[in-house]
């Protein structure tokens, strides 16, 4: 629709990660990591607590620099061209990180401005993400009276003001009840299907992950396995996926019984 | 390591569309007086929101003005000192220090809401901003000095109500001398309303920048109770807001050496005497000087490449997952 569009070019991934090590003085947060997002895909990232997946997030986001290996978001390396990889990227941290006191539509155009958005457009945007995630009849309340799965869609409908091609996403789902759980993932896995976008999604659920899925399989700061679901299984012998990822990280744990 | 082709993976895009896949405009001057204009919005809304902190921060420097200054005002005789220039009550003299006092009170309370937005990930909603850093940082900065003005001029209103108010001569803009003056006079005590504000807008820039860098190496929030103790007490203790620093040289010469370092000090006085529409030269470059090295700090604390920020435990919550 748009003269501009960024995604003409579809060989590029929405994300690529390669060979990004990172150490916390002598421990070894991630080790020689390497994965990709490409468009339209639900990409799980799969690791028990302490893996890694914090790290890298805080690293693609540009919280710390990545000193080894490359990250870029839409061939737009993070270090070298950090404003236009951040422009497209969306992310909800695990933490909450909406303002309590302040409500929907105030904490959405304060995001919306964070991008450099005027207030007039910023609520225009932030009425239709409201929209998109089923909030718009509690634009004008405070956070605070939200639930814990609301306020999470709300984060979400955060991450896509800016119209992000990225969506970066740590354990989202923490802390809420069943019906909050798929209704948060039944929204992002909407996002991909309608829009296109990448989303790379940190979890330790297994139930989170469908069949489609690519998946990289995150374990003490290394990638034991990225591809697809299928592929996985047959990767470690495994009937289903929570036994193939016992398998898998088990066998870090004991090399000699791999 | 196995990596499979994720063909299967990889979903049809041609419905790749609508409001979302527009790509980013770079950002125009405009983009950022949007984004500056956000930070601020936010802290001044957040502050609004907050009654217990407005009122607080209210109740603080009027307790100290209507209980502690006026039982001191029989202890300690103030003599006629510049920028004053006849003997004033000691509430006159104690009031631009707690001007001072909420100055600090408010950088050192946003650097804790700083930590504390640390741990909740606000401070990394911010930063993952595409604008650059520094401008993020100096724009968050302004808005806790946009918060401070609030609470200076609504306890200089109340104050005015306790006859403090600066009574020097009405600030003349225009040219001219006597009757032939053509310009704006402005009569006290609005001058002094008036020239108070950019001394006001230094300081709290200055201390905020302090708070800033102090909330990129404070590592946990139950450390602001320490905060609190070794650095707001000592700061205002130790310099010449409750008292005049030759009147500490008199008891400990070694304590009037550490005022007179206290770049707190300083922001006092470039207050008092602002109040009175004078410019001290000293105190001003004292505090210029220092919001230049705390703001350099801070920004370098900041850096994700340089910065103290990727170190372990730092505000990424380090290695935990």
């Amino acid at each position: 629709m748009d003269a501009k569009v960024d995604h003409i070019d579809e060989t590029v991934e929405a994300l690529t990660v390669q060979g990004v090590s990172h150490r916390f003085g002598d421990y070894t947060a991630l080790d020689n990591v390497s994965l990709i997002v490409p468009k339209g895909s639900f990409t799980v990232l799969l690791g028990l607590n302490g893996a890694g997946k914090s790290t890298l997030f805080a690293l693609i986001t540009r919280l710390y620099d990545n000193t080894s290996g490359s990250i870029s978001i839409l061939d737009r390396d993070v270090r070298r061209r950090p404003t236009e990889a951040l422009q497209r990227l969306g992310v909800v941290f695990q933490a909450r990180t909406l303002d309590q006191d302040l409500s929907l539509v105030q904490n959405l155009t304060y995001h919306a401005a964070l991008h450099g958005l005027g207030s007039r457009e910023g609520r225009k945007r932030a009425n239709a993400a409201l929209e998109l995630v089923g909030l718009s009849d509690r634009a004008g309340e405070k956070v605070r009276n939200l639930s814990g799965g609301q306020a999470r869609r709300v984060e979400i409908a955060r991450c896509m003001l800016h119209r992000p091609s990225l969506l970066l996403l740590d354990e989202p789902t923490v802390g809420l009840d069943i019906g909050s759980r798929e209704s948060v993932i039944s929204i992002v896995r909407e996002l991909v299907a309608t829009h296109g976008l990448g989303v790379l999604w940190a979890t330790h659920l297994i139930d989170e992950i469908e069949e489609t899925d690519a998946i990289v399989v995150l374990d003490k700061g290394k990638v034991l396995y990225s591809g697809s679901v299928p592929g996985l299984r047959k990767h470690a012998g495994a009937d289903n996926v929570s036994d193939a990822f016992r398998a898998l990280t088990d066998a870090t744990i004991k090399p000699e019984a791999a | 390591m196995t990596i499979e082709p994720v063909a299967a993976a990889r979903a049809s895009v041609s419905q790749a569309s609508v409001i979302l896949d527009r790509a980013p405009q770079r950002h125009g001057l405009l983009a950022y007086i949007n984004c500056f204009n956000g930070i601020v919005w936010r802290e001044v809304l957040r502050f609004l929101h907050q009654r217990e902190r407005f009122l607080s921060a209210l109740v603080r420097p009027l307790v100290w003005l209507f209980i502690f200054a006026a039982g001191f005002r029989q202890v300690l005789g103030i003599s006629i000192i510049p920028p004053y220039e006849t003997y004033v009550l000691y509430e006159t003299y104690v009031t631009p220090g707690l001007l001072g006092m909420v100055l600090l009170f408010n950088a050192m309370q946003s650097s804790l809401s700083m930590v504390y937005d640390r741990e909740t990930g606000a401070m990394r909603t911010l930063l993952v901003s595409p604008f650059p850093r520094w401008f993020l940082l100096s724009s968050k900065l302004l808005g806790g000095v946009a918060v401070a003005l609030l609470q200076v001029y609504t306890f200089l209103a109340i104050a005015y109500f306790w006859d403090i108010q600066p009574d020097w001569p009405a600030l003349q803009i225009g040219f001219g001398q006597g009757d032939g003056f053509v310009g704006i006079s402005i009569p006290p005590p609005f001058n002094g309303y008036i020239t108070v504000l950019p001394a006001i807008v230094l300081a709290g820039l200055m201390l905020g920048a302090l708070a800033l860098f102090m909330s990129s190496v404070i590592r946990q929030l139950e450390n602001f109770a320490g905060v609190m103790n070794f650095v707001i007490f000592p700061m205002f203790f130790a310099s010449s807001a409750l008292y005049p620093l030759w009147k500490i040289r008199e008891s400990s010469p070694l304590l009037y050496e550490i005022c007179w370092w206290n770049p707190f000090t300083h922001a006092v006085e470039l207050i008092r005497f602002a109040f009175y529409g004078q410019l001290n030269l000293l105190a001003f470059a004292v505090v210029a000087g220092c919001l230049v090295a705390f703001l350099g700090a801070a920004i370098y604390a900041y850096n994700p490449s340089k910065g103290l920020i990727g170190r372990r435990g730092g505000p990424g919550g380090g290695p935990k997952g």
